[in-house]
C-alpha cells in the first residue's frame, strides 16, 4: 500500500467517524419519531463552540466538555418538547421545515451568544504527528477514532442490553404496541433528542481542534451526516456507521485522486449512484406500501 | 361564469392586485421588492404542483433556477446569442436535464427523495462555483440586458410588468393543469400511489412530467432574474435558496396555487421588514418559521379558508 493511499485512508476515516456520529444522531431520532432532524448539525456547532468558550473562560477541558455536551442535550430536549412534539401528526415536509427553522434559530442564537468568528480548540494531547505505514496521523485523529469506537460499542450495549434501550427499539418498530406494553413513548422521544444532541456535540468537540469551529460549521456537517444516514439506510445503526465511514473515505480519496474542488460533490454523486441501485440505502429495510 | 372559483375570481383578483400595486410602490426599492416577490412566486407556483399536488418533495429546485439563470447568462454573454433564443434554449435544456434526472430520482420516496434532490441541487451549485471560466465562479458574472425586436428591456418599471404578466400566465397554467385529467392523476398519486396505479395511472410518467414542468418554471424565473438584475451570483443556486423556496410553498399553503403566491410574498417581505432588528434577524426569522408551521401546519391560506368556512356555518 502506498504511503499516499494510506494517508488518504487515515484522513478519510477520521472525517468519516465524525459523519458516522452525526448520522447515528439522525438514525436515533428517526427511529423514535420518524422525523428527520435538520437541526442535527447545530448540535455539532453547539458542542464545539460551547467547549471553546468555556475553555477560554479558564475551565479545564475535563469540565468544559461535559458541560458543553449537557448544554447540547438540553437544547435537544427543548427542541423536541417545544418544536417537534406540538407538531405531531404534521406532514413530512412540514416537519422538515420546522427543524430547518429551528436550525436557523439556533444559528442566530449562536451569533448572539458567541460571535461570527472562527475559533480553534487546543488538541487534547498535543499536535505531534505520529507515523503509521509511511503516513502520519494527528493524535487528535486517534481521539476521534477511539471515542467513536467507544460510543458505537456503548450504543450497541445500550440498545441490546438495557431496558430503556430496548424500549426505544420497540417504539421504533411500532409506537402503539410499545405504548400498550407500558413504554412511555413521550419520554422515548425526549430521550432520543437528548441522546442525538449529545452525540452531535461530542462529534463537534472532537473535530474542533482539527478543522476549527464557528457558528455555521453545522450546516455542511449536518448535510453530510444526513447523506451518511441515507447511504447506510435510514434508521439502521450499522448503516449509519458504515455510511459515515464510506462517505469520509470516498471524499478523501476523491479529493486526493480526482479533484479537490469537487470534494463535496463526490459525496453526493455517490449517494445518487447508490440510491439508483438500492433505493433504501445499503442496510435499509425494503418498504412495502399497504393499500 | 362563477366568480368564486380560483380559476376565474382568484385569477381576476391576482391580476387586479398586480395592476393596482404600482400605486403603492413609492420608489424603485419597492419595485425591486415587488419584482423579487413575483420571481419567487413563479418558482413557487411550479414547485407547488410537485409538492402540494403530486406529494413529492424537492430540496434542489434552486439548482434549476441557477441552471436557468446561468444558461441564459452564458449563452448571451459568452456566445453572443440573442437573449430570447438563449432563454428558449436554456428552458429546453433544463427540461431535458430534469427529465433525465427525474426518471431515476422520482422512484425514491420520502426522505430518500429529499436526499436525492438535495444532492442534485448541491452538485449543480458546486459545478457552477467551480467552473469559473464559464460562470465567473463565486464572484458571479454580468449578464447583458434582454432585447426583443431591437428594443432593450431595462429598468424596474418595465420588468415589473414582464414579471407580473408571467406570474398571471404561470398561475393560469397551474390552475388549468390541476383541473385537467393530468392534474387529477397527480392528486390521486398524492392520496395513494398504489391506488392510483391500480386505477390505470402511469405513476412514474405523471411524477416525472410534473417534475419537468416545475423545473421549467424555475428555469424561466432564473433566466428572467439574470437579465433583469444584469448580474448573477451562485448565492441564488445554494441549498439555502432551495430551502427558502420549499418554505414559501409550505408556509403559504400546500396544494393551493394562491397559497404559494402568498407564501412567496410573505417570506420575501419578512426579511426586508426584519432588517431593522439587525443581529436579532436570524433568531426572529427562525422563530416565525417554527411557530407558523406548528400553529398552521397546512399553511397560511388553507388554515385561513378553513377558519372562514367554519365561521360561516
Amino acid at each position: 500500500m502506498s504511503a499516499q493511499l494510506a494517508q488518504y485512508l487515515l484522513t478519510g476515516l477520521t472525517v468519516g467517524a465524525i459523519y458516522a456520529l452525526v448520522a447515528l444522531g439522525f438514525a436515533i431520532i428517526y427511529n423514535a419519531s420518524h422525523v428527520i432532524n435538520f437541526a442535527q448539525g447545530e448540535f455539532v456547532m453547539i458542542g464545539g463552540m460551547a467547549t471553546v468558550s468555556l475553555a477560554n473562560a479558564g475551565l479545564p477541558l475535563l469540565v468544559a466538555i461535559p458541560v458543553a455536551v449537557l448544554t447540547a442535550a438540553a437544547v435537544g430536549v427543548a427542541l423536541a418538547k417545544f418544536a417537534v412534539e406540538p407538531a405531531r401528526g404534521a406532514s413530512v415536509v412540514t416537519l422538515i421545515i420546522i427543524t430547518i427553522g429551528a436550525s436557523i434559530l439556533l444559528r442566530g442564537l449562536a451569533t448572539l451568544v458567541w460571535d461570527k468568528k472562527l475559533h480553534a480548540l487546543q488538541p487534547f494531547s498535543g499536535d505531534q504527528p505520529i507515523a503509521i505505514a509511511g503516513a502520519t496521523i494527528l493524535p487528535q485523529s486517534l481521539w476521534v477514532l477511539g471515542v467513536t469506537l467507544a460510543i458505537v460499542l456503548l450504543l450497541g450495549w445500550f440498545f441490546g442490553r438495557t431496558l430503556t434501550g430496548k424500549a426505544m427499539l420497540a417504539t421504533s418498530h411500532n409506537p402503539l404496541a410499545a405504548q400498550l406494553c407500558g413504554v412511555n413513548v413521550r419520554f422515548v422521544l425526549l430521550l432520543s433528542f437528548g441522546l442525538s444532541a449529545s452525540l452531535g456535540a461530542i462529534a463537534g468537540i472532537l473535530i474542533a481542534p482539527i478543522t476549527l469551529t464557528s457558528w455555521d460549521v453545522g450546516v455542511m456537517l449536518g448535510l453530510k451526516g444526513f447523506a451518511a444516514a441515507i447511504l447506510g439506510g435510514l434508521g439502521s445503526g450499522t448503516g449509519a456507521v458504515v455510511g459515515g465511514l464510506l462517505l469520509g473515505i470516498a471524499e478523501s480519496l476523491g479529493a486526493g485522486y480526482v479533484s479537490s474542488a469537487y470534494k463535496d460533490a463526490i459525496a453526493f454523486v455517490i449517494i445518487l449512484a447508490v440510491l439508483f441501485f438500492k433505493p433504501s440505502g445499503l442496510f435499509g429495510k425494503k418498504s412495502a406500501e399497504r393499500v | 361564469m362563477n366568480w368564486r372559483t380560483p380559476r376565474t375570481g382568484g385569477l381576476a383578483l391576482l391580476a387586479a392586485v398586480i395592476l393596482l400595486l404600482p400605486l403603492a410602490l413609492v420608489n424603485n426599492y419597492w419595485y425591486e421588492v415587488a419584482i423579487l416577490i413575483g420571481i419567487n412566486a413563479i418558482v413557487c407556483v411550479g414547485l407547488n404542483l410537485l409538492i402540494g399536488y403530486a406529494g413529492q418533495i424537492s430540496l434542489g429546485h434552486a439548482g434549476f433556477f441557477g441552471l436557468g439563470a446561468y444558461g441564459s447568462a452564458i449563452l448571451s454573454a459568452r456566445y453572443g446569442w440573442p437573449p430570447a433564443a438563449a432563454l428558449a434554449a436554456t428552458t429546453a435544456g433544463v427540461a431535458l436535464i430534469a427529465l433525465l434526472v427525474g426518471r431515476p430520482i422520482l422512484k425514491l420516496k420520502g426522505h430518500y427523495l429529499a436526499m436525492a434532490t438535495l444532492g442534485m441541487g448541491i452538485i449543480i451549485s458546486i459545478v457552477i462555483v467551480t467552473e469559473d471560466r464559464l460562470t465567473g465562479g463565486p464572484d458571479g458574472m454580468s449578464v447583458p440586458a434582454f432585447t426583443l425586436f431591437g428594443m432593450s428591456l431595462a429598468g424596474e418599471r418595465v420588468w415589473y410588468w414582464i414579471i407580473g404578466g408571467t406570474l398571471v400566465g404561470a398561475v393560469w397554467f397551474a390552475l388549468n393543469l390541476i383541473e385537467s385529467p393530468a392534474g387529477r392523476a397527480l392528486r390521486a398519486l398524492h392520496g395513494s400511489e398504489v391506488g392510483a396505479q391500480v386505477s390505470g395511472i402511469d405513476a412514474t410518467r405523471a411524477k416525472v412530467g410534473v417534475f419537468v414542468i416545475s423545473a421549467m418554471f424555475a428555469s424561466v424565473a432564473g433566466s428572467m432574474t439574470a437579465h433583469y438584475s444584469g448580474f448573477i451570483t451562485p448565492g441564488k443556486v445554494s441549498f439555502f435558496h432551495s430551502i427558502e423556496l420549499v418554505t414559501m410553498v409550505v408556509f403559504g399553503g400546500m396544494a393551493s396555487t394562491f397559497g404559494a403566491v402568498i407564501g412567496a410574498a410573505a417570506l420575501t417581505l419578512l426579511p426586508q421588514l426584519l432588517t431593522v432588528l439587525k443581529e436579532y434577524e436570524m433568531v426572529v426569522f427562525g422563530a416565525v418559521m417554527v411557530s407558523t408551521m406548528i400553529f398552521f401546519p397546512r399553511g397560511l391560506l388553507p388554515s385561513l379558508m378553513l377558519a372562514l368556512a367554519r365561521k360561516r356555518k
